[in-house]
């Protein structure tokens, strides 16, 4: 069943700018772009560059109106179009498709979500189940229509969310970040999904990515787009890349081949003798004391959802420790027990004297404030441990909360260490998410606890954020903090030279950086 | 069903006696175990209305119209014959009511219960569909509530102050919640959700035979505790 109806569209930009409503400063400025029917186009450019607000416009959901007469209202200079038409004119031409994979969910049943933009566009009943089957089998969705949506990991979202877009036909497909939050299965699967969407429908393609080899196979324009600057640079991948390549890497692209090298973000690491040095010590024999030691360690959300079980691990001072899986085998749970939040199903979690420092060996079972002087946490979505009004204040809350010495002067250190000085006075809330998740490592280093967990730390990070928060991160455990990052990155896990340790459904293993098996974890 | 609940309640408030509504219930508890629904779901299910009872009952019989012999007078309140009869009426009702619509709603799917608002009771689509988002969110909320609690335990600050701490997460939910329906609001508008134009409903929704015995059977009830009532005299209009 191909698509016959739906004519791939064109998307025309002509001297295109937005400024949002309340804002001084214009989003987007200055753009002239035409893309053909059917061309596929990846767009790249620096956090600010207004390349989200450029894909919100071709699908028509920028949050207001322009008025002309209002000048705190949205403005709105030149023009684009889809087809010639206003985009708002012929919705359901173009499917668009953002980063949050939680946030596409409409429905609560598979069907049902990707029947309900056949419904929007009055779809009848019995074409709108021939839609619903044909996109999920696109996409290579094979799961019953009546199942939940609940339980899906982030790539099934993604693509049960590229197969609501195909099951109303459109004539583009405009991706922003769609790969951002998705581990390297996750980001396979989406790929995968969107040529076969493209193959089927022949439909026009813009995508925006920071992690752009993504896309480079199936793309056949890179454009560079600059803050109020407009388009500075668009042909073949290939040659944009070979001639743009380091003003790419500055404005927070990861160009394929300019990836972090192995260790860099670490000092006592950082020659390629010191790795072998590390790698080479005996079993046992460790850099630094253990902290924490975990022995056939079962952990559950809740009181009844066990998710992991027969986790053997031992973490020690200055060690990064990466805990890494597919989807749903209970990494955040796990990050969530090492931090004493969760009690453990099941199993032993025991901080050594060390660490505990006369408080017991139980994390879970210490107060709050004996936790949070010996293990911090930096929560998958920082909006989570934000308490205070400003960014100041939230530096402050954890040392004033321990009563430690001198809380303002560790603020403004901080304030400098995660160059968050110019938004001392803001609130928290409204920080960029780059800006977020560095003062929420900020708020956990503040008290500086021996342990620190991370969940994500780096998810939808742009290069140049990238780079800040792993840096910080190196410096930590290179001072003796121990490093648990919860992560699929592997450049991270590259950068910061970290041990691994790799969950699956029925235990841990444990893997050495460059494949040299530790005594520690089995 | 909906129709059948709102029925047999129409019924049991036009009287305020304790035969109807006692007969009411006493209908309702043989046909209960036809539904087959596990007695701990069911207990767990209704326990909101059956807390609410007691409460009910207390408050009438403390102050409601005093009538009949005097039991208790604490000044502001007076315990009578009156207000007795009241207070068990009232409780007997109130879980007459209850019980039906929570045992009924028990299977119901919301996204079923949506189709039938929109397409039987022809309510706005925006309107059912921006509740069915609603109650989808509010699982997620939950979760969001839990990492909020972890979150200023990981901090040091879940030690004391319950009562600020408890204020501060209100807010930062409140925060989080505006901003995934802000996106959630945008995914639906994307997928062309307010477009001009008629919509269609991909499930077709069933009014069929088996919602109409259950609305006969509510109303049913509803009519014969009435008929009781009338012939033994208790019947207060």
């Amino acid at each position: 069943m191909s698509v016959a109806d739906a004519h791939a569209a064109r998307i025309e930009f002509r001297d295109w700018g937005w400024r949002y409503a309340d804002r001084d400063a214009w989003a987007v400025r200055g753009v002239d772009l035409v893309v053909e029917p059917g061309e596929r186009v990846a767009v790249v450019g620096p956090s600010g560059a207004g390349k989200s607000t450029l894909l919100r416009a071709v699908a028509a959901v920028l949050p207001d109106e322009p008025d002309a007469a209002d000048d705190t209202a949205a403005e709105v200079r030149g023009s684009v179009l889809v087809d010639g038409a206003a985009p708002g004119s012929v919705r359901g031409r173009v499917g668009l498709v953002m980063q949050d994979p939680e946030a596409h969910t409409v429905m609560s049943r598979i069907g049902d979500d990707v029947a309900f933009g056949c419904e929007n566009l009055g779809v009848e009943r019995s074409e709108t189940w021939l839609r619903v089957r044909h996109a999920l089998d696109v996409v290579g969705l094979d799961l019953p229509l009546d199942r939940s949506t609940t339980r899906l990991s982030g790539g099934q979202r993604q693509r049960l969310a590229l197969a609501g877009v195909l099951a109303m036909r459109p004539g583009a497909l405009v991706l922003d970040e769609p790969c951002a939050n998705l581990d390297p299965n996750g980001v396979v699967q989406v790929h995968d999904a969107v040529r076969a969407l493209l193959d089927d429908t022949g439909a026009t393609l813009l995508v925006v990515e920071h992690r752009i080899g993504t896309w480079l196979d199936l793309v056949d324009r890179l454009v560079l787009l600059e803050p109020g600057g407009g388009v500075v640079a668009d042909g073949p991948p290939a040659e944009v890349l070979r001639t743009h390549g380091d003003a790419l890497t500055a404005a927070g692209v990861w160009v394929p081949g300019a990836e972090p090298a192995p260790g860099s973000a670490r000092r006592l690491h950082s020659t390629p003798d010191g790795a072998q040095l590390a790698a080479a010590l005996p079993d046992g024999a460790q850099l630094g004391p253990t902290l924490l030691h975990a022995e056939r360690l079962a952990t559950a959300r809740g009181r009844r959802q066990r998710v992991g079980t027969g986790i053997d691990l031992t973490v020690t001072r200055g060690q990064v420790l990466a805990v890494t899986g597919p989807n749903g085998v209970g990494k955040s749970t796990l990050g969530l027990t090492l931090a004493g939040l969760l009690r453990p199903a099941a199993g032993v979690l025991r901080a050594t004297e060390p660490l505990a420092d006369g408080a017991g060996p139980s994390p879970s079972a210490w107060s709050s404030r004996t936790l949070a002087a010996r293990i911090g946490t930096v929560f998958q979505e920082p909006e989570h441990q934000f308490v205070a009004r400003t960014v100041r204040a939230e530096l402050e809350a954890g040392p004033r909360a321990l009563g430690l010495s001198d809380p303002a002067a560790r603020a403004d250190d901080l304030l400098d260490a995660f160059a968050l000085r110019h938004l001392a006075d803001a609130n928290p809330f409204t920080l960029s998410g780059g800006e977020q998740r560095r003062l929420a490592i900020g708020t956990v280093v503040a008290t500086r606890p021996p342990v620190v967990v991370l969940d994500e730390p780096t998810s939808g990070q742009d290069r140049a954020t990238w780079q800040a928060v792993v840096d910080r991160l190196g410096a930590l455990a290179d001072s003796g903090t121990a490093v648990i990052a919860v992560t699929h990155d592997r450049d991270l896990i590259s950068a910061l030279d970290a041990d691994r340790i790799v969950l699956t459904a029925t235990g841990a293993t444990g893997v050495k950086d460059r494949d040299t098996t530790t005594g520690d974890a089995r | 069903m909906l129709l059948g609940v709102l029925g047999l309640g129409v019924c049991l408030v036009l009287s305020l006696d304790v035969v109807s509504a006692a007969v009411a219930l006493a209908i309702e508890l043989a046909l209960l175990p036809l539904l087959r629904i596990p007695f701990r779901t069911l207990l767990l299910r209704t326990s909101p209305v059956l807390l609410a009872v007691p409460l009910t009952g207390l408050s009438i019989a403390l102050y409601g119209r005093a009538s009949g012999r005097e039991w208790f007078d604490l000044g502001f309140a007076h315990v009578t014959d009156g207000s007795l009869v009241l207070a068990v009426a009232t409780m007997l009702r109130v879980l007459a009511v209850g019980i039906p619509s929570v045992a009924l709603f028990i299977r119901a799917d919301p996204t079923d219960l949506a189709d039938g608002l929109a397409q039987v009771l022809r309510l706005p689509a925006r309107f059912v569909l921006g509740a069915l988002a609603a109650i989808r969110m509010m699982t997620i909320l939950g979760e969001d509530w839990r990492q909020l609690g972890m979150a200023r335990r990981a901090r040091g600050l879940a030690d004391t102050g319950r009562l600020r701490r408890g204020a501060s997460m209100a807010f930062a939910l409140l925060v989080v919640a505006l901003r995934r329906a802000t996106t959630l609001a945008v995914a639906m508008e994307a997928r062309g959700f307010g477009a001009p134009g008629a919509r269609t409903w991909a499930r077709p929704a069933r009014f069929g035979r088996q919602e109409w015995a259950a609305v006969a059977v509510l109303v049913g009830i509803g009519m014969v505790s009435i008929a009781v009532a009338v012939a033994v005299g208790t019947w207060r209009a």
